[in-house]
C-alpha cells in the first residue's frame, strides 16, 4: 500500500498540479525565496487594503449624511501627520527593493559548476542541444544539478518560462541570454513561451523533465541521437521532425498550419510562386531545409515564414529527414 | 461658437470684435483674452512649448545616433567620409544667416518697419530654398552611390570596386569597409530628412507671414506671430547645428 | 474685463452653449471648448464601446480551452486591436480632453482655453487618428500586441504602418491638447487664484500636461522610426541588419510607462473633487495632493525599465528601475490617505459619483499594491508577462481610470447636459459594475501567479475554472456598463432640469448658469477657497445651493 503510493508520488506529472492557492509546486532552488518575497509583499498589501477598506465603509457609516448632516470643519492640513504617512510607507517599500535585489541577484548568477545547455527558440518551438551535442525538444535535466540556460532566438522576441521553477528570461535575435536554475524536485513541468511571438504563441511548449541524479545519461543515450537506439533512418526521421520544430508549421495530416503539410508531399509537383512547377525530390527537400527562400511555395509569399536549418541539421539529419518524408503518404 | 468663430485669432486686420472697441484695433486682440499682453504671453509660453516638444522629437534620434556610434563608431567614421563637408558646410553658413535674418524681422515688426519686415521674410525664405536645392543635390548624389536605405541600397560609390571586403582597402577612404554602413545612411537620411521636413514647414510659415506683412498687420503692439515663427526658425536652426558636425565631421 | 460686459446684449433666457447655434457644422467647426469636450466624450464613449466589444470578444474565447469561437489569428488580434483602442483612443484622451476640455476654463472663469483652435485641432487629429485605426481593422488588422514590439511587428503581415501612423497622429492630438492647458494654467487664471488656490482638478490636468508634453513627442519619434523600419529596412531594430531590437522596447516605455500617469493623474484630480464635495468637507492636505501630481509625474519618466527585468537590459539597469519604481508608490500612497482624511467627519452622501469615488480608492489601491509585486525584481521575473500583469493593469486602468472617469462623468452631467439622472439606476449600475469587474479581474491575479502567461489564445486545463469566472465577470461589468449608457441616454431625453448647483460645490464651473452660455459666465467671477463647500446652502425650493458667505483660500 505503501510502495503504491510512494510510486503513484514518483509518477512524472506535469505541473503544476501542487503547489499552494497562490503558487505552483517549489521545484527550484529560488522558489521559497521567490515565494516568501510574495508573501511579504502580499501581506503588506492585504493590511493596507484592508485597512483602506475597513475606514471607508466605518467613515461611509458613521458620517453618511443621513447620520451627520452637517460636516464638521477639522483642520485641512497636518505636517506631521502627512510626513508619516509618506515616510513610513517608504521604509517598507525600501525594504521590498532589497527583497528584490537580493532575489534578482541570485537569479542573474549562476554557479560555476553549473551545466550549460543552448536553447533555440524559432516560432513556435523550442530547440535543446546538450553539451554532448544531441538536439531535441525536450529539456532534460537532473535534480540538484544546476542548469545554465543559453537562449537564442532565430525569429522574433520569445521568453522561456517555467512557472514551478519561477524563472523566465527573454530570447532575443541577434543576441544571447541567460538563464539558470537548480531543480529540486523530480517530475515534469512546463516550459512556456511568455514573450508574444505570434499565431501559435501559446502552443509554444516544451516539456521540462527533471531526472533523479544520474538519470540523464541514460536518457540522453537511448532518447537523445535520433540515429542511435536501433531506430531506421524513417524513424530517425519522424524525431528529427518533432525534436528540430518542423512540427510546428507542417503537418501530416494534409492540414495547413503555417507551412505547407507534408502528407504527400515527396514525389509530387510544387507549383511555385513564381509560376514555376517542381517536383518535389531530394535535393528540393534538401534546400528548403537550408535556403528556405531559395524557391517558395505559391500562395506563402512573398517571403517565406521558414527559418533556414543551415548549421542546425546535420547531412544525417537531412537524409533521415527525407527517408521520413517517403513515408508520409 | 457664435461670435467665436470669427473674431478668435481673426488673421484678417477686419474683423475685431466689436465688444473691445475700447482696445487699440491694431492688437488683434482675440476676444477670449482681456489684454494684449496676456495674449501675447500665452502665445509665447505656448510656442516655447511646442518648441520643446520639437526638442524631444529629435533627442529620439539623437539618442539613436549616439547608441549605434557607441555600438560600431567605424561604421560612422567610414561613412561619414561619404558625406559632403563643403556643401554641408555652405548649408550651415546659410541657415545661420536666415536666423539673423529671422531676428532681423522680429525687430522690424516691433519698430514698425514695414518694408525691412518684407525684406527680411523674403531672405530668410530665400534662404531657406537655397538650403533644400542644396540638401536636393547632396541626396540626389547619395542616390546615385546607392547609399538610399532599404532596397534601394546598393553601395556603388565611385572608386570602390564592388564587392568590398573587410581587407580589401577602399581607395576613397583609405581603411577597410565595415560592415552595416547602411545604419549610418539610414541615420542620416532620417535625420536630415525630417530636419529637411521642418525646414519646408517653415518656409510655409514664413510665406503666410510674409503675406499678412505685406498687408501690413504687423505693428509695434502686435508682432507675436514674427516673434514665434523666428523662435521656431531658430530652433531649427540650432538643430542643424548639431547635425553637422555629428554626421559630416566625424573623425 | 467686467468693464467690457456693459456692452454685451442682457442674457438672453434659455440660451446656452447647447443650443446658441444649430446644425452639423456648428459642432465641427465649433471653437468653444465646451462643444469640442462634448464630441470627444462621443468619440472616446464610442472607442470605449469598440474597445470593449473586443474584450467581450477574447472572454468568450477563453471561457473553454482550445477553440471556442475564433482562431488563434483573429484572437490576437482581438488583443492588440482590445489594448490598442482602450489606450490610444480611449483611455489617454478620456479624462483631459473631455471631462477636462470642458471643465478647465470654466474652472479658470476663463471664456475658452488660451488656443481655441489648436483645440480644435487636437480633436480633428482625434478623429483622424481613429479613422486610421479603422482602415487597420478593415485592411488585415494588426497582431503585434498594443506595445508593437521589434522585430515581430517589422516582419508580420498586417497593417502595422496604418496603426503606427494614427497612434503617432494621436500623439499630436495629446501634446497639442496638453500644450493648450498649460498655458491656460498659466495664463488665464482669474484674480485672486494663485497655483495654490486652484481646484486640484487643474493641478492633476497640469500634471498630466507636462507628461503629455515631455513623454509624447518621444512616443512620436519611436513609432516614425519603426514604421521607417519596416518600410525600408533601415536596420535599427533589425538584428539581422546590425540593429538591435531591445532598443526599441527602451523607447517605446519611456512613453509609455509615463503615459500610465497620463492615464492616472487625470483619474486621482476628479477623485479629489469628488470626494471634497461629497463629503461636504474641504480637501485635506491639498498642498500634498497637488504636489504629488507633479511628483508622480516627474518621478515617472525614470522608471521606464521595470517593464524589462527580463528583456536582457543589463542587470544594474534594471536594478535602479527598480528602485526608483518605489518611489513613485509614495505620493499615490500620499493621496489615497489624505482622501482617507476628508471623509473623516465629513457629511457623506451617498450618490452615483460617490459610488464611483469610493470604488475608485479602494480598487485602485489593489491595483497599486500589485505594482509593488512587478517593481520588485525578483517577483517579477516570475509574473512578468503573466495574467498577474494584466489583472494589475486592469485593476488601475478600469477600476481606477474608468471609474475616475464615469464619476467625473455622473458629477459633471447636470453642467454638462442641464439635465439630471435616476440616482438609484446610476448607483445600482455602479455596484454591478464593481461587482463584475472584481469577477472578472481577481481570478486572474491567481492565475498569473499560478502559471498562465497573458496574451494566450489557448491555455493549460487546470485553468479553465478561473477563465470561467473572469468571463462571467466580464459579461456582469458589461451589463453594468450597458445600464450607465441607456441611464444617461435616458437622462438626455427625459432628465429633470438640472440647478446651476446641484451639489453645492465651490468651485467656479459650478457658479454659473446650467448649462453654462457660450462665453461661460457674464463677468469674470472671483475666485475663492475651491473648497468651501460650507459658503453653500441647500435651498429645497429648488433643489439648488445658494452661497451665503465667501471664503478666501487658506492654504
Ligand atoms: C493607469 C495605469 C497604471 C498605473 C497607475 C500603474 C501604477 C503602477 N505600476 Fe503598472 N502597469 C500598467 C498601468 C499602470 N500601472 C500597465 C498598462 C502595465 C502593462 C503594460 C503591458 O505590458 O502591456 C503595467 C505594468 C507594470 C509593471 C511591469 C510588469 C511586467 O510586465 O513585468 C510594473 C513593474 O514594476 C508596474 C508597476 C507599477 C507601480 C509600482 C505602480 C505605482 O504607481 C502604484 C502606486 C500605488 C500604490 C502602491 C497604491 C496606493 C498606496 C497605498 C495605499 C499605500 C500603502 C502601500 C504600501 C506601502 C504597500 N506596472
Ligand atoms: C483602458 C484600458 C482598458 C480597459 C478599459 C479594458 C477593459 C477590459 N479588458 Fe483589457 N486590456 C487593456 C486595456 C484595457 N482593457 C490592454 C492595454 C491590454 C493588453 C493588450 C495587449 O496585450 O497588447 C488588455 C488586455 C486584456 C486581456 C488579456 C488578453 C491576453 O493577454 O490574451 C483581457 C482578458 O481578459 C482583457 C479583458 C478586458 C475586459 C473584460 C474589459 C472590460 O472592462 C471591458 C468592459 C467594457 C465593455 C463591455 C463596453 C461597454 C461600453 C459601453 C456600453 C459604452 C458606453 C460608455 C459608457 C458607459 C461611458 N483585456
Ligand atoms: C516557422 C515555420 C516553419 C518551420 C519551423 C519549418 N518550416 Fe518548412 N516551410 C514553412 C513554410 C511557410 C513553407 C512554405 C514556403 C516555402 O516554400 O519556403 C515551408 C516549406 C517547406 C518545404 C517545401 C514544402 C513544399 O510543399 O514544397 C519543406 C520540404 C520544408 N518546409 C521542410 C521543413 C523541415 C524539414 C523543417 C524542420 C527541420 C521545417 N520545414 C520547419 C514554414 C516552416
Ligand atoms: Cu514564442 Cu511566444
Ligand atoms: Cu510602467
Amino acid at each position: 500500500m505503501l510502495n503504491s503510493l510512494l510510486a503513484l508520488a514518483q509518477q512524472p506529472r506535469i505541473a503544476p498540479t501542487e503547489g499552494d492557492f497562490w503558487f505552483p509546486p517549489q521545484a527550484s532552488s529560488f522558489a521559497s525565496k521567490i515565494d516568501s518575497d510574495y508573501y511579504f509583499i502580499y501581506w503588506v498589501s492585504a493590511f493596507f487594503v484592508l485597512v483602506i477598506a475597513g475606514v471607508l465603509v466605518l467613515f461611509t457609516l458613521k458620517y453618511h449624511s443621513k447620520k451627520n448632516p452637517k460636516a464638521e470643519r477639522t483642520s485641512t492640513h497636518n505636517t506631521p501627520l502627512e510626513l508619516a504617512w509618506s515616510i513610513l510607507p517608504g521604509i517598507v517599500l525600501l525594504y521590498m527593493f532589497v527583497l528584490g535585489f537580493e532575489g534578482y541577484t541570485d537569479l542573474r548568477t549562476p554557479p560555476s559548476n553549473a551545466v550549460n545547455v543552448d536553447v533555440t527558440a524559432q516560432k513556435w518551438a523550442w530547440t535543446f542541444t546538450y553539451p554532448n551535442g544531441v538536439v531535441h525538444d525536450e529539456l532534460h535535466v537532473e535534480k540538484d544539478q544546476p542548469i545554465q540556460l543559453t537562449l537564442s532566438s532565430v525569429d522574433v522576441l520569445h521568453s522561456f518560462w517555467v512557472a514551478a521553477f519561477r524563472t523566465k528570461m527573454d530570447a532575443v535575435p541577434g543576441r544571447y541570454t541567460k538563464l539558470w536554475f537548480t531543480p529540486t524536485m523530480t517530475g515534469e513541468f512546463w516550459a512556456q513561451c511568455t514573450e508574444y511571438c505570434g499565431t501559435n504563441h501559446s502552443n509554444m511548449r516544451a516539456k521540462v523533465v527533471v531526472h533523479e541524479p544520474g538519470g540523464l545519461a541514460k536518457w540522453l543515450a537511448v532518447e537523445g541521437d535520433p540515429h542511435g537506439g536501433g531506430r531506421t533512418p524513417a524513424q530517425a526521421g519522424e524525431k528529427i521532425y518533432k525534436i528540430q520544430g518542423c512540427a510546428a508549421c507542417h503537418t501530416l495530416d494534409g492540414s495547413k498550419l503555417t507551412g505547407p503539410s507534408f502528407k504527400g508531399l515527396f514525389g509530387r509537383q510544387e507549383q511555385m510562386l513564381d509560376g514555376s512547377t517542381i517536383t518535389a525530390d531530394e535535393n528540393y527537400i534538401r534546400e528548403s531545409i537550408l535556403n528556405p527562400q531559395a524557391k517558395i511555395v505559391s500562395g506563402y509569399g512573398p517571403v517565406s515564414a521558414m527559418p533556414t536549418f543551415q548549421g542546425r541539421v546535420k547531412d544525417n539529419d537531412i537524409a533521415a529527414l527525407i527517408a521520413f518524408l517517403r513515408t508520409v503518404k | 461658437m457664435s461670435s467665436t468663430t470669427e473674431t478668435a485669432h481673426a488673421p484678417s486686420g477686419h474683423a475685431h470684435d466689436a465688444h473691445h472697441w475700447h482696445e487699440d484695433p491694431e492688437a488683434h486682440l482675440a476676444h477670449h483674452f482681456d489684454t494684449p499682453q496676456q495674449q501675447f504671453d500665452s502665445g509665447k509660453l505656448g510656442i516655447w512649448l511646442f518648441l520643446v516638444t520639437e526638442i524631444l522629437f529629435f533627442s529620439g534620434l539623437f539618442c539613436a545616433y549616439t547608441i549605434y556610434r557607441s555600438y560600431h563608431p567605424e561604421v560612422f567614421v567610414y561613412a561619414s567620409k561619404f558625406l559632403d563637408t563643403n556643401m554641408g558646410f555652405i548649408n550651415t553658413l546659410v541657415l545661420i544667416f536666415s536666423s539673423l535674418t529671422a531676428a532681423w524681422a522680429v525687430r522690424n515688426a516691433q519698430l514698425n518697419q514695414k518694408k525691412a519686415l518684407v525684406i527680411n521674410i523674403v531672405l530668410t525664405v530665400a534662404c531657406a530654398c537655397a538650403f533644400m536645392c542644396i540638401k536636393y543635390v547632396e541626396y540626389s548624389h547619395k542616390a546615385h552611390w546607392g547609399l538610399l536605405p532599404g532596397d534601394a541600397y546598393t553601395f556603388n560609390a565611385p572608386g570602390v570596386e564592388s564587392p568590398v571586403t573587410q581587407d580589401h582597402p577602399d581607395p576613397t577612404v583609405g581603411m577597410s569597409r565595415p560592415d552595416n554602413i547602411h545604419i549610418f545612411f539610414g541615420i542620416y537620411f532620417f535625420m536630415t530628412g525630417l530636419h529637411g521636413f521642418h525646414v519646408l514647414a517653415g518656409i510655409i510659415v514664413w510665406l503666410w507671414l510674409l503675406k499678412r506683412a505685406m498687408k501690413g498687420e504687423f505693428n509695434a503692439k502686435y508682432f507675436g506671430p514674427i516673434d514665434y515663427a523666428a523662435l521656431y526658425w531658430h530652433i531649427v536652426d540650432l538643430i542643424w547645428i548639431y547635425l553637422f558636425p555629428l554626421l559630416y565631421l566625424i573623425h | 474685463m467686467s468693464s467690457t460686459t456693459a456692452t454685451h446684449a442682457p442674457p438672453q433666457a434659455g440660451v446656452n452653449y447647447l443650443n446658441a447655434r444649430r446644425g452639423l457644422l456648428s459642432w465641427v467647426f465649433t471653437l468653444d471648448h465646451k462643444r469640442i469636450g462634448i464630441m470627444y466624450l462621443v468619440g472616446v464613449m464610442g472607442a470605449f464601446l469598440l474597445g470593449g466589444v473586443f474584450a467581450l470578444k477574447l472572454r468568450t474565447e477563453l471561457l473553454t480551452v482550445g477553440k471556442t469561437i475564433m482562431d488563434a489569428d483573429t484572437y490576437n488580434q482581438a488583443f492588440t486591436l482590445h489594448g490598442a483602442v482602450m489606450v490610444f483612443l480611449f483611455i489617454i484622451p478620456g479624462i483631459p480632453a473631455a471631462l477636462g476640455n470642458f471643465c478647465l476654463p470654466l474652472m479658470l472663469g476663463a471664456k475658452d482655453v488660451a488656443f481655441p483652435r489648436l483645440n480644435l485641432m487636437s480633436f480633428h487629429l482625434w478623429m483622424f487618428g481613429a479613422i486610421f485605426f479603422v482602415i487597420v481593422l478593415l485592411t488585415g488588422g494588426l497582431d503585434t500586441g498594443w506595445t508593437f514590439y521589434t522585430p515581430y511587428s517589422t516582419t508580420t503581415t498586417t497593417s502595422v504602418i496604418w496603426a503606427v501612423m494614427g497612434a503617432f497622429i494621436l500623439g499630436f492630438s495629446s501634446i497639442f491638447t496638453g500644450l493648450n492647458f498649460i498655458v491656460t494654467i498659466h495664463k488665464m487664471r482669474p484674480p485672486g487664484m494663485t497655483f495654490f488656490k486652484m481646484p486640484l482638478f487643474l493641478w492633476g490636468l497640469y500634471a498630466t500636461a507636462l507628461i503629455q508634453i515631455l513623454a509624447t513627442p518621444v512616443l512620436g519619434i519611436t513609432l516614425l522610426l519603426l514604421a521607417i523600419e519596416r518600410a525600408f529596412k533601415l536596420g535599427i531594430f533589425d538584428a539581422t541588419l546590425g540593429g538591435d531590437p531591445v532598443l526599441f522596447q527602451h523607447f517605446f516605455w519611456f512613453y509609455s510607462h509615463p503615459a500610465v500617469y497620463i492615464m492616472i493623474l487625470p483619474a486621482f484630480a476628479v477623485i479629489s473633487e469628488l470626494i471634497a464635495v461629497h463629503s461636504r468637507k474641504e480637501i485635506f492636505g491639498y498642498k500634498f495632493i497637488g504636489l504629488s501630481s507633479v511628483a508622480i509625474a516627474v518621478i515617472g519618466f525614470v522608471v521606464w525599465g521595470h517593464h524589462m527585468f527580463v528583456s536582457g537590459q543589463s542587470q544594474m539597469a534594471s536594478i535602479v528601475f527598480s528602485f526608483l519604481t518605489f518611489f513613485v508608490a509614495i505620493p499615490s500612497a500620499i493621496k489615497v490617505f489624505n482622501w482617507l482624511a476628508t471623509l473623516y467627519k465629513g457629511s457623506i452622501r451617498i450618490n452615483t459619483p460617490m459610488l464611483y469615488a469610493l470604488g475608485f480608492i479602494w480598487l485602485f489601491t489593489i491595483g497599486g499594491v500589485t505594482g509593488l509585486f512587478l517593481s520588485t525584481m525578483s517577483t517579477d521575473v516570475h509574473l512578468h508577462d503573466t495574467y498577474f500583469v494584466v489583472a494589475h493593469f486592469h485593476y488601475v486602468m478600469v477600476a481606477g481610470t474608468l471609474w475616475g472617469f464615469l464619476g467625473g462623468l455622473h458629477h459633471w452631467w447636470p453642467k454638462i447636459t442641464g439635465k439630471m439622472y435616476h440616482d438609484g439606476v446610476g448607483m445600482f449600475a455602479s455596484i454591478t459594475a464593481f461587482i463584475g469587474f472584481n469577477l472578472t479581474f481577481f481570478p486572474q491575479f491567481i492565475m498569473g501567479t499560478r502559471g498562465m502567461p497573458r496574451r494566450y489564445y489557448d491555455y493549460l486545463e487546470e485553468f479553465q475554472f478561473l477563465h470561467v469566472l473572469s468571463t462571467v465577470g466580464a459579461y456582469v461589468l458589461a451589463v453594468g456598463l450597458f445600464m450607465v449608457l441607456f441611464l444617461l441616454i435616458h437622462s438626455l431625453m427625459k432628465g429633470k432640469k438640472a440647478p446651476d448647483n446641484p451639489w453645492g460645490a465651490a468651485s467656479l464651473e459650478w457658479q454659473t448658469a446650467t448649462p453654462p452660455i457660450t462665453e461661460n459666465f457674464h463677468e469674470t467671477p472671483k475666485a475663492g477657497n475651491p473648497y468651501a463647500v460650507y459658503d453653500f446652502e441647500y435651498d429645497p425650493q429648488t433643489g439648488d445651493y445658494k452661497r451665503v458667505a465667501f471664503s478666501d483660500a487658506t492654504h
